[in-house]
């Protein structure tokens, strides 16, 4: 019998693609990862409904309230939920504002930026709205289990992908989880 | 004269006043302040100038303690004590009663520059409360009248030292004195006593008398002494730890106040017997009342040939001690902090060992003990070693000072052999309704009913004196998030998981407490607890979590009735959180909220 093949969606909130570009330097082990998972909704399926998954890889924090609808479907469909990378762990990059006012940041982009022509807030319902400060995961839904790095190496992608899927205990080695 | 030539002026005077030395930046800058209300910029370059070093080290030292103010302060400046027991009293109705009143917001100057209204940790005066701090000085007892004429005296700006004295009156409320408070101790007899046996005999008694720190970590104090007398160095120090930052503790304050000659006297004989000329007390800011008195029983003891050179005319004895103020930072009360705030730096605790008995301040062999070790053991040299230890049980010889506070009828100080049951300690003060007990501060354990029958001593409850009561009319998780604030406030940022970690846990313990937790908040606790006890820099990290994990152990119905049935719960309110966007785009359509029902709706499989 053919082992059904594990179910894994990816996507990226507040984040940068970063951590997806080191998912594709997993290169040729992509082959091997092929074999053995398919591909819900992530960037690189570009399947845009979400269906029931073994496992969600998230990129980035929680900015909007798109990211929120997004994570919360990811949390209903998926069974692990990994926050990867540390706009994900901790806001990272985009939380930076977080020491501003949303107001300040808001004026600054739009009403005082160079160059700007007809100065305004947009205030389109196609746009999802901000939230007042960039969240962590964690703090929006539980999360099983979190990938540091900015991003996390494609060596570090694999060791916690492998480990996963084969049922073994989760331990990185030192050298792929350090940053100094 | 030129604005700035008046401010050199001051700055160099006060520097000069302290003898131009860089140990002595913290008083300078104390008094500095006292003088031009904060410290402006310009004011710590002029120390820095003073003093020969650079201004990026004054300004860490000025931006490191809680009193010295790097902004513009009002000219009466209010903090009101904010410890659990304060607030049992009532402390919150009449801070906010007094900013109405006054027409300022909480931690904020008012527009007149007249005053400010904030508060600060435990002020050390629990058995007395609610208690306040007025440009340093400690006010006791404070109701709605007290209030009322504060407000007169600021609006009115009567300067401090027409206030009515009664409102600073510190009583000593000793309920229960055993053989420390009890016996009467005649001013110079232990020195007279080292003088005539020598170090060696005295050191001896000390040994017998099984004598251990009483600031609450229990090391053995004749250990201490015998290490630092033996280490080699070009000069020995004494150091008294009364810096009492523990909340709830605030039995070295009626020390200080009223055996001051006692401890003083444990200090010289520890300089005799170590070989010191040089002690210092580290007297906690909040304790500033008790300056001019100190200083003035040095001078008498100057007077009188038990301080100062060739003490008792032994041309061989020289000792002297300095008070240095600190300036409202707990982890100055950890001693190797401590001897770096001594040294005029901030206080940020070093790496251990070294220790201090070889290298402490200056790296100098130094002795650092609590007050109330200096104290047992001057009678310790009259008494005798066997005396002492007839009290107290096989490990922990003597008796303890234990400040009694929260909810109990006859709150104060009470001396007990140690050894003595939770149970009988309640039964004396007049607690009769306890569910609880904080036992030894935030930093120490609570306790519940179940566990009343615990014995007071190193084997069983160790404690630096603090017990604070909570009654069945209290909620226990009120306590917890007071703690979980205090050690936020208090980390000294030296370390990551202290750092990161208290705040991480004040928002955990915030969350549960007003109903938004589950079951998983809970665990995260415990993790984080468990993280922090291991990897933190120094004490006050490792014993942070202690409030939450002591309490989840002891009271896990208090925490239970709060949580949530759910598994997760978001850490803040979402929809809330799109409220400042709605507002700057004026939207109102359904995408502009973050409805409960709808998120679970549409996040249905
Ligand atoms: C965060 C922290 C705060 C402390 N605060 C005090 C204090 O206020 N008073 C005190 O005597 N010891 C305090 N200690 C303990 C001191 O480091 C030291 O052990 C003590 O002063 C030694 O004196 P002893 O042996 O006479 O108890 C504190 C320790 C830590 C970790
Ligand atoms: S963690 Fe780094 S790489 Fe990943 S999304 Fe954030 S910024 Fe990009
Ligand atoms: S544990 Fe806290 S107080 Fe101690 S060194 Fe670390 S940050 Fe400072």
């Amino acid at each position: 019998m053919i082992e059904p093949k594990v179910k894994i969606a990816t996507c990226s909130l507040a984040g940068c693609f970063g951590c997806h570009m080191s998912l594709l330097d997993l290169d040729e082990r992509l082959f091997d990862l092929a074999e053995r998972v398919e591909l819900d909704r992530s960037p690189l399926t570009d399947i845009k409904e979400l269906g029931n998954c073994d496992l969600g890889l998230i990129e980035g924090g929680v900015c909007n309230a798109e990211n929120v609808h997004v994570l919360m479907e990811f949390r209903t469909r998926c069974k692990i939920l990994v926050a990867i990378g540390a706009c994900a762990l901790n806001g990272g990059v985009p939380a930076m504002r977080n020491q501003y006012d949303l107001k300040e940041c808001l004026e600054e982009s739009y009403l005082r930026g160079i160059g700007l022509v007809d100065p305004q807030i947009p205030n389109d319902p196609e746009i999802p709205l901000l939230l007042n400060q960039v969240h962590p995961l964690h703090e929006v839904v539980k999360i099983d289990y979190f990938l540091p790095g900015c991003p996390p190496s494609a060596d570090a992608i694999w060791t916690f992908v492998n480990q996963l899927l084969s049922g073994q205990p989760l331990a990185l080695p030192y050298t792929q989880i350090h940053y100094d | 004269m030129a604005k700035s030539d008046a401010l050199t002026q001051t700055v160099c005077e006060i520097v000069q006043g302290h003898g131009g030395m860089p140990t002595r930046l913290l008083q300078i800058l104390r008094d500095v302040q006292d003088r031009l209300t904060w410290l402006s910029p310009e004011t710590l370059d002029r120390v820095a100038e003073g003093l020969h070093i650079s201004p990026v080290k004054v300004r860490g030292v000025a931006e490191f303690y809680s009193f010295l103010y790097t902004a513009p302060r009002g000219s009466y400046d209010i903090l009101f004590s904010d410890n659990i027991t304060d607030r049992m009293l009532g402390n919150r109705e009449l801070l906010h009663a007094l900013c109405d009143r006054l027409g300022v917001r909480m931690g904020e100057t008012r527009a007149d520059g007249r005053v400010t209204v904030g508060v600060t940790s435990c002020t050390g005066m629990c058995d007395q409360g609610p208690a306040a701090l007025v440009n340093g000085y400690a006010l006791t007892r404070l109701d709605k009248l007290r209030l009322d004429r504060i407000v007169e005296l600021v609006n009115g700006q009567i300067p401090l030292t027409q206030w009515p004295s009664e409102f600073f009156e510190v009583i000593s409320n000793i309920r229960r004195a055993d053989i420390l408070l009890g016996r009467h101790f005649a001013d110079g007899t232990a020195l007279r006593a080292v003088l005539k046996r020598g170090s060696e005999a005295i050191l001896e008694e000390m040994v017998k008398s099984g004598l251990r720190g009483q600031g609450g970590a229990g090391f053995k104090s004749a250990a201490k002494w015998i290490s630092c007398r033996n280490a080699p160095g070009e000069e020995k120090y004494v150091v008294c730890n009364a810096d009492e930052g523990e909340p709830g503790t605030f039995k070295d304050r009626v020390l200080m106040q009223d055996f001051a000659d006692l401890v003083f006297e444990g200090m010289t004989l520890c300089g005799r017997v170590i070989g010191a000329r040089q002690g210092f007390v580290y007297l906690r800011g909040e304790y500033r009342y008790l300056l001019e008195s100190l200083e003035a029983t040095l001078q008498r003891r100057r007077e009188v040939g038990l301080l100062g050179e060739a003490i008792l005319g032994d041309p061989t004895f020289d000792f002297d001690i300095d008070i240095h103020l600190g300036a409202g930072a707990y982890v100055c009360g950890e001693e190797s902090a401590l001897i770096e705030s001594l040294e005029g730096k901030h206080g940020v605790p070093r790496i251990r060992p070294p220790f201090p008995t070889t290298h402490g301040y200056l790296n100098q062999p130094t002795v650092v003990n609590n007050v109330e070790t200096f104290a047992a053991a001057a009678k310790i040299a009259v008494e005798g070693g066997a005396w002492f230890a007839s009290r107290g049980t096989a490990e922990s010889k003597g008796t303890k000072l234990l400040s009694l506070s929260g909810d109990c009828e006859r709150p104060g100080i009470y001396e007990y052999p140690f050894g003595v049951t939770v149970r009988r300690v309640l039964e004396d003060c007049g607690a009769r309704d306890a569910q609880g007990i904080q036992m030894a501060g935030p930093a120490g354990h609570m306790i519940s009913a179940r566990q009343f029958d615990r014995r007071i001593c190193f084997e069983d409850l160790a404690t630096g004196g603090s017990f604070m009561v909570f009654s069945h009319r209290r909620d226990i998780l009120d306590g917890v998030r007071n703690f979980a604030h205090f050690f936020v406030h208090e980390s000294c940022g030296f370390c990551t998981p202290c750092r990161v970690g208290a705040p991480l846990l004040r928002d955990l313990v915030t969350k549960v407490h007003t109903g938004h937790g589950t079951r998983y908040d809970l665990e995260e606790m415990r993790k984080l607890g468990r993280i922090m006890q291991v990897a933190c820099h120094c004490g006050l990290g490792q014993t942070a979590p202690n409030p939450v994990l002591d309490s989840l152990e002891q009271f896990p119905e208090a925490w239970e009735r709060r949580l949530r049935s759910t598994t997760f719960e978001p850490a803040f309110d979402l929809d809330a959180a799109l409220e400042q966007a709605r507002q700057l785009t004026g939207r109102s359509d359904p995408d502009a909220y973050l409805r409960e029902e709808e998120l679970m709706m549409g996040a249905m499989p």
